[in-house]
């Protein structure tokens, strides 16, 4: 059968793997919307003596490629410390399953995304997280990198897609070097909206177009 | 029967199987009478291919109740669309105005050109819709203004299937003076239209649903429609489109249009009826559409808690072929701006299906499907963080 999916993918997304819910995790997450279209739930199970990761599982509401990376992921992390967790990284993800479709980055940045967001949420339950940092315009080109150009696959950041960046009063200005009628321009709003907007210190995102 | 031996073909509003006997007259005009179309002062083959080209559109301009001269061949429905849209623009912007009416929920190729319109300083109303995605005609009538020049709405929609008053938009249209174009790409000969008695000036129609060839479709243009060439080359099609005429595509596309009947059309609708009437069966299922005003083929339904592509993926998987409203399906990765434009939320379009019947569906196909989607939906909900207590 002739699909952009590898055999992998496929197979993970046939039988993903630890799917379901931990009732007494010691700490969970839930990233993306179904307003957005991709959605996983993250829960973990540790063992405070050497912070290991005894069990993790997921739920997904989405697209094949980001129940297949909620499959490996939890695979991935399982058995390891929260700190070897953290440093999984999408490439590791995307390589264990054989590769992914540039324009399916999104839905499986999302399941990486959603582990980072549990092990943070164990860590502020048990008082192991540092002092928070000031959103800067560092802050937000750093985020951005995590924004991809769907066209190519690529970050905005890398592909100068981001023209300008401004922060003031709680206040983040992204202008985007892309006209208002792209194929992709809402998708890339919508994208630098949730990553930009979960930030402790910040009200409003406005993101502008070039024509 | 389906093209891909078992498996069962239900995106025929995306694209339907050629009929053999569409392809068998289509054959000595690839092979023998494949000469360009010429003047009666022309080679013997090139006479025949004009006569077989004008026998193709008596015939299709027949089928709307037009005159032969009042059908233009073009390339497919978005050219047809474009050339209605821009032709009119071309025609009428500099002399009467340059305001022109649409809907929300067109097909891109209306769409489309109406927004490369606008950036060329024409100003665009898109007209809401209801929730089953119905025009609202007192807000048309508003819309109109002394600067309108065109209003164009679909006859039937792409996605949810709704079908609109075109007659009522006709008269309005005809009462204030202001030229209608209706896309009846997806009900062409499926919902009856007939140019007689309804005032539409500009109709786009295409081969490609109706078991005709892909790359071929037309433009019924009403006699003394004020319309500009918008493609330029030679003086085919009376001077309104130019380049080498499809002979093969225009002869097919005649034989599609002849192969039509309103009894394979009921035979569509039985099986329409039966398939919504399973998947409401399912729990938190909607239907999208108009209940009762929609194209007799096509049922379009939201399951919540899951999302399109993947219940697409997981059917493909199990040999059937239907098309999603998801934004992870689109090539926007944009949700349906249908289920948006009648009120739907961006789930609601994530998780609709649609399913549309042709000529080579079976009655036994329903079933499997109704059967094969209700185990993806229940497999997708138990994965799913939504719909749980």
């Amino acid at each position: 059968m002739p699909l952009p999916y590898s055999e992998t993918v496929m197979e993970h997304f046939r039988h993903p793997r630890n799917v379901g819910r931990i009732e007494d995790a010691d700490a969970k997450s839930i990233e993306g919307s179904p307003a957005c279209g991709d959605m996983v739930a993250v829960y973990l199970k540790v063992d405070p003596e050497d912070l290991r990761l005894t069990d993790v599982k997921f739920e997904s509401y989405g697209c094949a490629s980001n129940i297949a990376t909620g499959s490996i992921i939890t695979e991935l992390a399982k058995g390891k410390t929260l700190e070897e967790a953290k440093a999984i990284t999408w490439k590791q993800a995307s390589e264990a399953l054989g590769g992914l479709p540039p324009i399916k980055t999104h839905c499986s940045v999302l399941a990486v995304d959603g582990l980072r967001a549990a092990i943070q949420n164990y860590e502020e339950r048990h008082g192991l997280v540092k002092e928070r940092v000031p959103t800067t315009v560092e802050v937000v080109r750093k985020r951005l990198k995590h924004v991809m150009n769907p066209l190519v696959g690529l970050d905005l950041v890398r592909t100068k897609v981001v023209k300008d960046i401004e922060v003031s009063d709680g206040t983040v200005r992204v202008v985007l070097d892309l006209p208002s009628d792209h194929q992709f321009a809402a998708n890339i709003r919508e994208e630098i909206m949730e990553k930009i907007e979960p930030l402790w210190d910040v009200d409003k995102v406005v993101v502008e177009f070039t024509e | 029967m389906t093209m891909f031996g078992e498996f069962v073909y239900l995106d025929n509003a995306a694209a339907t199987r050629l009929d053999e006997r569409v392809l068998e007259v289509m054959k000595p005009y690839l092979f023998e009478t494949y000469a360009v179309a010429t003047s009666q002062f022309g080679y013997s083959p090139g006479i025949e291919a004009r006569d077989a080209l004008d026998a193709a559109r008596a015939t299709i301009a027949r089928a709307l109740g037009a005159a032969p001269e009042e059908f233009i061949f073009t390339s497919g429905s978005t050219e047809s669309s474009n050339m209605a849209l821009k032709g009119v623009a071309l025609a009428l912007g500099e002399k009467k105005g340059r305001h022109i009416i649409t809907s929300k929920i067109e097909d891109f190729a209306v769409l489309h050109s109406a927004r490369a319109l606008e950036k060329q300083g024409f100003q665009v109303t898109y007209l809401d819709v209801d929730e089953h995605g119905r025009l609202d005609l007192d807000q048309l009538r508003e819309a109109i203004t002394a600067q309108t020049i065109l209003v164009s709405v679909q006859a039937a929609n792409q996605e949810i299937g709704t079908l609109q008053d075109v007659a009522a938009i006709g008269a309005i249209c005809r009462e204030r003076g202001v030229l209608f174009h209706t896309d009846a790409t997806h009900s062409f000969l499926r919902v009856p239209l007939d140019v007689r008695e309804v005032p539409v000036d500009l109709v786009t129609v295409a081969a490609h649903l109706i078991h005709g060839p892909k790359g071929v479709g037309g433009l019924y243009v009403r006699q003394g429609t004020p319309l500009v060439k918008w493609m330029d080359g030679g003086f085919q099609e009376f001077n309104l489109r130019a380049g080498s005429e499809n002979i093969p595509g225009a002869v097919g596309f005649a034989r599609a249009v002849e192969l039509v009947t309103p009894e394979e059309t009921a035979r569509l609708q039985e099986m329409r009826d039966r398939l919504i009437e399973r998947l409401l069966r399912i729990p938190h299922s909607r239907l999208n559409g108009h209940p009762v005003l929609r194209l007799p083929h096509n049922a379009n339904v939201s399951f919540r808690f899951v999302e399109g592509e993947s219940i697409l993926l997981h059917l493909d998987m199990r040999g059937f072929a239907v098309s999603t409203g998801s934004a992870c399906f689109s090539r926007s990765l944009e949700a349906s701006h249908v289920i948006l434009g009648i009120g739907g939320n961006h789930e609601r379009a994530h998780g609709s299906v649609r399913f549309t019947f042709g000529r080579f569906n079976q009655p036994e196909d329903v079933d499997a499907v109704a059967d094969a989607i209700a185990d993806v939906i229940e497999k997708l909900r138990a994965i799913s963080p939504l719909g749980k207590e």
